[in-house]
């Protein structure tokens, strides 16, 4: 057990008084470590509150670099970074936020190789990614870790979040069982996106993440929430785990990771811009 | 007979842009044949090519995800809400 400093107690105070959190709950957030998938629109808000609040350690992962589209909704970046990698860029405005927390940088793209060894060092994985292969690899690879998994989508004004506990609740692929095929369903860069719908979504990610490490309130387990920033509504639907789910069922047929890429257009997509 | 029936951005193209619409059917695939009566290109959007929901495409009647209760043949009446939900992936 450590002991917080003055000057932690100083920081924390507003939330330390808070009875579901007091001095041990800061403790726990102190000793949590988080990773944060995609300093895009969702995981920049979520970044950037979790090292406020004291998550002790927070690990980023992102390949791409700060483009000046980007400033719209990624708050985390700024424009003198622009062209300076994500993760980088993220670390330093998160250590002039909080110096007294541990950031970790992953400058990549999480493959069905390298994921399984970048998620195993951290508690809970939030989910801030922006297309399908990635969100299904970082499911998958959560279920068969076994890791506390806070998702959140978002596509023009509307926003989805659940949180996924491996075989406690519905996975990912208990409520969409396999990505639809390119094309069919577009993406931010396509369709746009409202810059404060990311912010909303990100927030709701720290939030769950923050209420799971200090074991207070309900989680979004079996609970799809669904936002809409134009007739501002947040609906909570009912989702339940599968039986028959590829990865978390009762006789699962998916026990190794897939790199669902290779067969999307988004790799093309890229290559070609 | 009436159902609302939730739209979600991406096929609103297919909805005159309306978020909400009003439709009728015993089950929830009678109520997507409807639909495709009036907004043509609906159904190719929800189902295969053998008629299935599509399987990044959820729809849950009254907050009720229907693979749980009895899938497209699952029954409605009238007043019930059907939220079709498909998957997202922006961040």
């Amino acid at each position: 057990m450590f002991k917080l400093s003055d000057e932690q107690i100083e920081r924390y105070s507003r939330q330390i008084i808070l009875s579901e959190i007091g001095g041990k709950g800061q403790e726990k957030l102190l000793k949590s470590k988080v990773l944060i998938i995609g300093l895009g629109g969702l995981g920049s808000p979520c970044a950037y509150y979790l090292a406020a609040a004291g998550v002790g350690k927070i690990g980023l992962v992102d390949s791409d670099k700060v483009e000046l589209n980007n400033l719209q909704r990624q708050i985390i970046h700024s424009t003198k970074n622009v062209g300076i990698s994500k993760v980088e860029s993220a670390k330093e405005k998160l250590l002039q936020l909080n110096p007294d927390i541990e950031i970790v940088t992953h400058s990549l793209r999480l493959t069905s190789k390298n994921i399984l060894n970048i998620i195993k060092d951290y508690d809970v994985i939030v989910d801030g990614s922006d297309n399908f292969p990635t969100r299904y690899l970082v499911n998958d690879a959560c279920v068969l870790s076994k890791k506390p998994l806070i998702h959140a989508g978002i596509l023009k004004f509307d926003g989805q979040a659940t949180t996924i506990i491996p075989h406690k609740g519905p996975c990912y692929r208990c409520l969409f069982p396999s990505p639809p095929p390119p094309g069919t369903v577009p993406s931010c860069q396509e369709a746009g996106i409202l810059g404060v719908v990311a912010g909303v979504l990100g927030l709701l990610q720290a939030t769950e993440t923050l209420k799971y490490i200090l074991q207070c309130g309900e989680l979004l387990v079996g609970k799809l929430l669904i936002f809409n920033a134009l007739s501002m509504s947040f609906r909570t639907l009912t989702i339940k785990r599968d039986r028959k789910c590829p990865v978390c069922g009762n006789n699962p047929t998916i026990k190794k990771l897939i790199d669902y890429e290779e067969f999307c257009q988004l790799r093309l997509r890229r290559k070609n811009a | 007979m009436s159902i609302k029936v939730r739209i979600p951005t991406p096929l609103q193209k297919l909805t005159d842009g309306k978020s909400e619409v009003e439709s009728s059917g015993k089950t929830v695939i009678q109520l997507i044949d409807e639909l495709e009566k009036k907004y043509p290109g609906i159904k190719e959007r929800l189902c295969d090519e053998k008629g299935n929901i599509r399987r990044f495409i959820n729809i849950f009647v009254n907050e009720k995800d229907i693979r749980f209760l009895k899938g497209q043949k699952t029954k409605l009446k009238n007043g019930d809400e059907v939220s079709i939900i498909p998957a997202i992936a922006g961040g």
